[in-house]
């Protein structure tokens, strides 16, 4: 199995790639510490999407709520959040370094706990909702949200909240005396996220690996392939599909406090709840890469984010045009994805044994009629479960 | 068996009397939407003041409910486009609402080098027709057997392509098609509202659509195909309907239902190329609510989403406007849960 082969090395070159990328190209490290927000989407997605087959189209909203979480965590201790938000900024703010890794820190906390918190709470609605209701109840929670924040002017409404800067490195603070250098504020909150992000996407990485493993895993896997089966089984599906949502919105949620931070302002409908560009994305870069495996939203993220950085400024505005095609091309052309693809003419490589003997009768059955009447009986099934 | 409840009633429509009244958790959900419209009403001062200018100067709840009743009609018509799409084809059609805004935007274009949007509303009709044929047989045809989430992103993939097209083509900002019909004011009881004549003409035009379709559906040779192969398409397909043309006739219709919409929707309100995921939005509440194959309730689910924007508009102020459209999509799919799991302990 190729697998368990080259699971090492790759383990290795990502952690070598991970540690000296900031060094190496020291001009793309904002670029990179994006990579690995993107790839914790896909992963975070594919917990949902890909092993417990409920695909949402709202779970940005997570990566929203952490970031307004993290911003009033950053700011409320120090001062009063309506008058900081003010648009007319008469407040004169700043913060010493204590006040910001402190707030960071809280904020950072918060916004993972309160997305888990928000998870559970949701979960209570949109769980009952089955296959595309499920996707479009999702979609809609993210876009109220955006709207609603956007309406509430102690979060400053729809002008949004410009983020505490990072301390500048002049700060006689032992956090700066670190491998870091003299480098420049702005160079030093680069790094600084950098690592942040890098650390957030091994993590949450080696965490769904082992999660995949476990029992916990089965059962996820168990309510994709037939829900009312494992709930007839004695699973009890609502609690385990909660808790997936909330191990998603846990990661997502901490994603949103950095990248809040990284960007330095957010405002509702474009950065925090951007259901059309990072929320449509999670799901694309998941899907290309092959849902419901655990390389697949890395290589897809990858891949994705690679592309799109490269291409994007090409492109003069028809970026999204291009981004609404690959979706289009993605679902209708290559839907198992490139794991998913490798699986099925490789599938020796990952250790998947396929039975020779049903692959036969398989090919016998397959007559145009068979076919045609086994459609036919799923999309009477499906019509009726929609109905 | 002496436990045995009776059959689960046959499934029933938004706003049935029969059901209200057979089911508590009707009167615990108006309750809920009540509860949270006082709370909001309660935490905004600006909302009581809307609410009292309602109650003095009276004569504007007039002017909320023509204006919702117009529009809510031309939300209908959307609506039942795609209650035939979801019907026939099971394909939950994402893009719904950017249809709508094409229209829209194929009677600003004839608006703006001088031809009159009436005239627009044929020529969307044709081209919107066209339109959602090719996208048919590019897009729709290869995921109409797929799973239900397939065909959901892949609209979805086609709404994104076609908003960022529009915005490339006619820039960001707010349109209209001016139709040049005159605005009256009514003075009534000592308060005035405005009528404008455009309005009731889009309301009518909006009527004779919808009627002129249902006609089709009831009376034409591929309307009763489109019926056949919504209750059955592998009978369909053994009497020798061609279910292939079928799809894309109805798929294509829709397309040109939204266009003629759309068209209505330029004339009365604003267009813009980033309005259509709320559009999208209000066919789903509509159908959802309403079920398909529904014509009164879709008709009626259509007319108070229109009233209730209004008023939501009006009382909580424009912001949370396409907020309101949002958290109805919310209430309505509960409501569904809410059914559904009623469903099932009656099966139980």
């Amino acid at each position: 199995m190729i697998g368990d082969r080259i699971e090492k090395p790759v383990y290795v070159f990502l952690a070598v790639f991970g540690v000296i990328a900031p060094m190496v190209f020291p001009a793309y490290v904002q670029q990179i510490a994006m990579l690995w927000i993107m790839i914790v989407f896909a992963l975070t997605w594919d917990t949902m999407g890909g092993q417990m087959g409920y695909n949402s189209l709202g779970n940005i909203f997570f990566f929203g709520a952490g970031m307004y979480i993290a911003a009033v965590c950053q700011i409320w201790p120090w001062y009063d959040v309506g008058e900081y938000t003010d648009p007319s900024g008469i407040l004169n703010t700043s913060f010493t370094p204590d006040q910001y890794f402190l707030g960071l820190g809280l904020g950072v906390v918060l916004a993972a706990l309160g997305s888990v918190v928000l998870a559970a709470i949701f979960g209570l609605i949109v769980f009952g909702l089955r296959g595309p209701y499920f996707a479009i109840g999702t979609l809609g929670l993210a876009i109220a949200a955006g709207e609603l924040i956007g309406a509430w002017d102690w979060v400053g409404g729809g002008g949004g909240i410009r983020l505490p800067v990072f301390p500048s490195g002049t700060d006689a603070d032992p956090l700066f005396r670190l491998p870091f250098g003299d480098l420049q504020s702005a160079d030093l909150q680069g790094v600084f996220f950098y690592w942040t992000c890098f650390v957030l996407a091994v993590l949450t990485f080696l965490f769904l690996r082992w999660l995949y493993r476990t029992r916990f895993g089965l059962m996820l896997n168990a309510i994709r392939d037939d829900e009312a089966k494992a709930e007839a089984l004695g699973v009890r599906t609502q609690l385990y599909k909660t808790v997936a949502w909330s191990i998603s919105a846990f990661f997502l949620g901490i994603s949103g406090a950095l990248f809040g931070n990284i960007i330095g302002f957010m405002e509702p409908l474009e950065v925090a709840f951007p259901t059309v560009t990072f929320g449509i994305f999670m799901v694309l870069m998941a899907l290309l890469g092959g849902k419901g495996t655990l390389w697949g939203p890395v290589i897809g993220a990858t891949l994705f984010h690679i592309i799109k950085e490269v291409t994007w400024t090409h492109l003069l505005g028809w970026q999204w045009v291009v981004l609404g095609l690959l979706i289009v091309v993605t679902v209708v052309f290559f839907q198992q994805g490139i794991v998913g693809w490798l699986q099925e003419k490789r599938p020796e490589w990952f250790g998947i044994e396929v039975d020779r003997g049903t692959a036969g009768q398989r090919a016998d059955a397959e007559t145009a009629d068979a076919l045609e009447a086994a459609r036919d009986a799923a999309g009477d099934v499906a019509g009726d479960a929609a109905r | 068996m002496a436990s045995q409840k009776p059959a689960a009633p046959a499934r029933t429509g938004f706003l049935s009397p029969a059901w209200l009244k057979s089911s508590g958790d009707g009167w615990t959900l108006l309750l809920m939407i009540a509860l949270v419209c006082v709370v909001l009403v309660l935490i905004s001062g600006q909302a009581q003041n809307n609410l009292t200018i309602l109650q003095v100067a009276w004569q504007q709840n007039i002017q909320l409910l023509l204006d919702g009743l117009f529009i809510g009609a031309i939300f209908a018509l959307a609506a039942y486009g795609l209650a035939l799409v979801w019907g026939v084809m099971n394909v939950k059609n994402l893009c719904q609402g950017e249809y709508v805004i094409m229209g829209g935007y194929i009677a600003y274009y004839l608006y703006d080098i001088g031809i009159h949007p009436f005239v627009g509303l044929p020529v969307a009709i044709v081209f919107m027709f066209g339109f959602g044929w090719a996208i048919y047989v590019l897009v729709i045809r290869r995921v109409i057997d797929r799973d239900l989430f397939t065909s959901l992103l892949a609209t979805f993939g086609i709404a994104i392509v076609l908003q960022q097209g529009l915005n490339l083509i006619f820039g960001p900002e707010v349109q209209t098609a001016r139709s040049g019909l005159p605005t009256a004011t009514v003075t009534l009881g000592g308060g005035a509202f405005t009528f404008a004549w455009i309005k009731l003409t889009a309301f009518l035009m909006c009527g004779a659509l919808a009627l002129a379709v249902v006609i089709f559906m009831k009376r034409s040779r591929m309307g009763q195909a489109i019926r056949a192969t919504a209750q059955d398409a592998r009978a369909a397909r053994v009497m020798g309907i061609d279910t292939d043309r079928v799809y894309a006739f109805t798929y294509s219709l829709n397309a040109a239902i939204c266009g003629a919409a759309g068209v209505l929707i330029a004339m009365i309100w604003v267009i813009q190329p980033f309005y259509g995921i709320t559009h999208s939005i209000r066919s789903f509440v509509i159908v959802t609510a309403a079920g398909f194959g529904n014509l009164p309730g879709v008709i009626t689910a259509g007319l108070g989403l229109g009233v209730a924007e209004q008023y939501s508009g009006f009382v909580l102020g424009a912001d949370f406007q396409q907020a309101t459209v949002v958290g109805m999509l919310l209430l309505v799919l509960i409501w569904r849960q809410i059914i559904e799991n009623k469903h099932r302990r009656v099966v139980e």
